[in-house]
């Protein structure tokens, strides 16, 4: 212990791990909801592994990625392993963050003096959808580089858009300079995805969890918390064994189930798939970006989509945290989340007919949920008393 | 709540099969010996289906992804392999001298297409290049199923329909219009070895089996890596649980 206390003096990690894994105060009534950041995490590290070894033997080059990918998958050793933990990792990834972020809106973590640790958050989410975006064209299929190209020709609507989309391609159409970027730009992001959880989890440890009733817990008296360890650390184990189950499910009996099949066909430039449809995880926005008839606006509309999560914190005033003591927002909740799976219904449609119509009323429903409904809560829903303790 | 949420899901899943129905005909579903948890592939079935697609599918398609020895895991000797290479010429070198040459195959290389490249795939079908079939199973919506239908989905065309030269009618074919000739014109068009009745559903369900394989040759033993792990993780699961119940039972 003498060499253990020697570097503790000098670079005190003993000190933190007992400080912020072992004695770290949490509030004692927190639910298996509140598991889903740690499995967020161990994701993000998931990703990174199976994502290292994959690049291993992956060649971003147009002639060779596609087939470098089924190189890993039938020759090298575990190699369809790697690649259908990471393929499907990031769909696992995904439902934690999304349900992470649900629970955030439900129970008000986002409010004061939590908004830093929530806007931290939100720029998690960016990163994260730029990673999956730009991993998701590696494997060269018909649905990557279509993908690809609908996405970034985004850019063009902005003023000199035409400069901003060849500058991003490289080129002058996605191609072997694109493909190269996008395969560097993926190594690179999640590292910085690793940099913000790190301030993510300042902020948190800042003031501490929040708790399903919404309600400040006393840390002195120790009624209210209990520490870290043992309690939550085997509780994290117990929901991450449950996960992985689900997840291994996935991974070993249906591991295309989220995948399209256009992308086991090799890209080719000269034919266009029916219908290009990103992944499920951006389906909802893909919806929003085609319910507006304007090219700018579509774009405009599909960004503030995701944006307006930075000023939840400031849209929604209202004092109390937790809808358990909201009687009008707890039932209002529900609409919107529901809403979200009717647009990612939608984006997985081609946008004509009923589909059109479905798409644009739960665009509008999406943004009246966040610029309309949580105003008026903040002035006329009542105040309810709260519990003095947990 | 709930009613509400059941609601909506039954009117998106009507407007869902209200789409589909008129997009495609609904694809038969045959019972494969490769489905489901614990599913294999049958040997003697992938090698019919490997002969069905040597003497009929080969002529037009390859199946780029595939070495020869790869056939050794559906049941084929390494003798036998090494014999079935060795019919097959191999176009090789630069040689120590600049010079291309013709050699033998050899159980390592991959299994040669019908053709010596795209522009002369194209120029033969039309202006079109044959799909490689190696992923074919998983390129597709409806996998297996759907590649059996479509190999034994062609039928004369309904009243109004006029097909061009090239094109043929198949019920399975997204817009019915298919350039691909119909492969089985008749039963028997293959000899089994095995005594098999070669029926052209059974060609064409022996074919689909065998590209299955090409397309997921790892399908055996990631199922049963599957089964160890989830296992596994079940046992692990189970005693978290437990040690969470007594860790926290002093909690009020």
């Amino acid at each position: 212990m003498d060499i253990l206390n020697w570097i503790d003096k000098r670079l005190p990690v003993v000190t933190f791990v007992k400080e912020h894994l072992k004695d770290y105060q949490t509030p004692k009534n927190l639910n298996y909801l509140w598991n889903l950041g740690s499995i967020a995490g161990i994701m993000l590290v998931v990703m990174i592994i199976s994502g290292i070894f994959l690049a291993m033997h992956y060649t971003p080059h147009v002639d060779h990625a596609f087939a470098s990918v089924e190189h890993i998958m039938r020759d090298v050793n575990g190699g369809w392993l790697m690649r259908y933990v990471h393929m499907n990792g990031a769909s696992m990834f995904f439902i934690v963050v999304y349900l992470h972020i649900f629970r955030g809106l439900y129970f008000g973590s986002y409010k004061e003096p939590r908004q830093l640790l929530w806007i931290m958050g939100v720029f998690i989410l960016f990163a994260m959808m730029a990673t999956a975006f730009m991993g998701y064209v590696l494997p060269w299929g018909q649905m990557s580089f279509w993908g690809a190209t609908v996405i970034t020709n985004l850019f063009s609507v902005f003023p000199g858009g035409e400069s901003i989309v060849q500058w991003l391609w490289g080129g002058f159409s996605v191609d072997n300079p694109t493909l190269n970027r996008f395969f560097v730009l993926h190594y690179l992001l999640p590292f910085i995805t690793v940099a913000l959880v790190i301030i993510h989890l300042v902020c948190l440890h800042q003031f501490g969890s929040n708790n399903p009733k919404g309600i400040d817990v006393d840390k002195k008296n120790g009624k209210d918390t209990i520490p870290f360890h043992p309690y939550y650390t085997i509780k994290d184990f117990f929901g991450l064994g449950v996960f992985f189950f689900i997840y291994a499910f996935f991974v070993f009996y249906a591991p295309n189930f989220f995948g399209e099949p256009d992308n086991y066909i090799q890209a080719n430039p000269l034919v266009t798939p029916p219908h290009i449809v990103p992944e499920w995880y951006f389906l909802p926005f893909y919806a929003i970006l085609r319910s507006i008839p304007d090219k700018l606006g579509g774009v405009l509309a599909m960004v503030g989509s995701i944006a307006v999560l930075f000023i939840v914190p400031w849209l929604d005033r209202h004092p109390v945290r937790s809808a358990r003591y909201r009687p009008w927002f707890k039932v209002l909740y529900w609409p919107f989340i529901i809403n979200l799976f009717v647009l990612g219904y939608v984006g997985a449609k081609p946008p004509e007919g009923i589909y059109l119509y479905i798409g644009q009323f739960a665009t509008l429903y999406y943004f009246v949920h966040f610029f309309v409904i949580l105003p008026l809560l903040n002035k006329y829903e009542p105040v309810l008393a709260l519990p003095k303790g947990i | 709540m709930m009613t509400y949420m059941a609601a909506v899901l039954l009117g998106l899943s009507v407007l869902t099969l209200q789409a589909e129905q008129d997009y495609i005909d609904p694809v038969p579903e045959v019972s494969w010996s490769f489905d489901g948890w614990n599913g294999t592939f049958k040997r003697d079935q992938l090698q019919r289906g490997f002969q069905v697609y040597k003497e009929v599918c080969s002529s037009c398609h390859g199946i780029k992804l595939l070495r020869f020895r790869e056939l050794e895991a559906i049941g084929f000797t390494a003798p036998q392999v090494k014999a079935l290479a060795a019919s097959y010429d191999i176009n090789d070198g630069p040689n120590l001298e600049g010079d291309m040459f013709v050699r033998k195959g050899l159980p390592s290389d991959v299994i040669p297409g019908p053709y010596k490249n795209d522009n002369q795939a194209k120029s033969v079908n039309n202006g079109a290049v044959p799909p490689d079939l190696s992923l074919i199973v998983k390129a597709r919506k409806g996998g297996a199923n759907y590649v059996k239908a479509l190999l034994t989905g062609y039928m004369n065309p309904p009243v109004g329909i006029t097909l061009r030269e090239t094109e043929h009618y198949n019920r399975y074919f997204p817009d019915h219009k298919i350039a691909m000739a119909p492969p089985f014109v008749a039963d028997d068009q293959v000899t089994y070895t095995d005594g098999t009745n070669a029926t052209i559903s059974q060609m064409a369900e022996d074919v689909t089996a065998f590209l299955a394989f090409v397309a997921e040759p790892e399908m055996e033993d990631r199922k049963r890596a599957g089964f160890e792990t989830l296992l596994y993780l079940a046992f692990m699961t189970l005693l978290f649980y437990f040690t969470k119940r007594k860790i926290w039972k002093d909690v009020k």
